[in-house]
């Protein structure tokens, strides 16, 4: 059992698919400019991934090889359509804000990367428990994200004002960048330095190194 | 016209200011030569499915398109995540036939980007904001080729700099990944400093 429980705890942070298997970032930057978009988006994609593995995974037996690309393609848009269908009935705000990116669920390269190198190749309990695991690290980076963008930019976390912008008094003046796209690239570039700083087996070897050669005379 | 074509191409950049694409944008920019290839093939690609889906949308898909045949409450815009990436990928799929068949050199310098395409979210992003938007036939085109060339632009300046980069001293956390997206974030600011642009 506890084997199994690593397919879960692994890519939390050791193996996380944002920084370091990089897999599914577009979503992860375009959709975390306030803490309400960042959790249901993480939730729609945690489900996406759980449900398309265990089908996936049941069924590994009966794909061709040759179309398996086609037929997993098929499988994940279904259930994002299921997925986007729902977020429209029970949170249609939300979904307004979340535009386009639901949709791209389909092209996440995180569903396609777990199916094709997970689930095609294990039993649905492991397969399951890989997704949520995925599913569960995705959604820590996109959390943290989502807080530092929503309470540095605007000064609330999830409607609620924690620091008092000057323009009601207090003395918090609001970062406009954070609320734009060039602070995701920072805030993600940041934390992937801080895990690789803590974790230094995950840093990346420098392609050209300098030595040390002895000065012609 | 001319504003959306600007717009599309700088300072509403699809890689850079709608994150899309970003997976591929990050993996494959480590040499300028294979940059340049990949946005030739997205700039390709994109100017035809955006298009061609808006086409296929407005004819079948859109709320009231089946009328005529007497079923006006019908409204089949759900389906449009499936068909257009069907469209996408059977488009790729023709795109590598003709290009294998009448431009074999351009065939094998873009390889094996052309089938990757089809899971890059630029592509299907740019159909689904096409009708977010509600882009016409002949905004579609100019959106098409505009988000395309501005994908293309923004992937191999960002690879020419990481080929500078690569003599660079950077601390250890930062190689890699972690260094690519400080530049894209400064890149990303730069692109939307061009807003100020009008003609």
């Amino acid at each position: 059992m506890a084997s199994k429980l690593t397919y879960l705890t692994a890519p939390l942070i050791d193996k996380n698919p944002i920084t370091l298997q990089i897999l599914g970032i577009c979503s992860a930057l375009a959709v975390t400019t306030s803490l309400s978009t960042a959790l249901v988006m993480a939730a729609a994609l945690t489900a996406v991934l759980c449900l398309s593995s265990v089908v996936i995974s049941l069924i590994r037996h009966h794909i061709p090889g040759v179309i398996r690309l086609i037929v997993q393609i098929v499988i994940i848009a279904s259930m994002v359509v299921v997925i986007d269908e729902v977020l429209q009935a029970y949170a249609f705000g939300i979904s307004r804000q979340l535009s386009v990116f639901v949709g791209l669920i389909v092209t996440n390269c995180l569903v396609m990367g777990r199916a094709e190198a997970f689930a095609m190749r294990n039993p649905a309990w492991p397969s399951f428990l890989d997704a949520l695991g995925n599913g569960l690290g995705y959604s820590l980076i996109l959390v943290l994200v989502g807080v530092i963008r929503e309470l540095f930019g605007t000064g609330t976390l999830l409607g609620y004002t924690l620091l008092v912008p000057k323009s009601e008094g207090g003395w918090f003046e609001p970062l406009g960048l954070m609320q734009l796209a060039p602070s995701a690239f920072f805030i993600i570039g940041a934390l992937i330095w801080g895990i690789r700083a803590r974790w230094s087996a995950q840093a990346e070897k420098p392609k050209l190194v300098l030595v040390d050669v002895e000065a012609p005379r | 016209m001319t504003e959306l074509l600007i717009a599309s191409i700088f300072h509403q950049n699809i890689a850079l200011t709608s994150f899309l694409g970003i997976c591929t944008f990050l993996a494959v920019s480590e040499r300028i030569e294979t940059a340049f290839g990949l946005g030739l093939a997205i700039i390709a690609v994109q100017s035809i499915s955006v298009p061609v889906n808006n086409l296929i949308f407005n004819a079948f898909l859109v709320e009231g398109a089946w009328t005529w045949a007497g079923l006006p409450e019908v409204d089949l815009s759900y389906l449009k995540l499936i068909t257009f990436i069907g469209v996408i990928a059977a488009q790729v799929q023709i795109l590598e036939l003709m290009l294998d068949r009448f431009a074999p050199a351009l065939y094998r310098a873009l390889g094996i980007f052309l089938p990757l395409i089809t899971v890059n979210c630029a592509v299907l992003g740019g159909s689904l904001f096409m009708v977010e938007r509600r882009y016409d036939f002949g905004e579609s085109i100019v959106y098409g080729f505009g988000s395309g060339a501005g994908w293309a632009l923004a992937i191999v300046a960002f690879a020419a700099i990481r080929e500078r980069l690569r003599y660079s001293d950077i601390p250890q956390g930062l190689q890699g990944l972690g260094g690519a997206f400080l530049v894209t974030g400064l890149m990303s600011l730069g692109f939307t400093a061009l807003g100020r642009i009008s003609l």
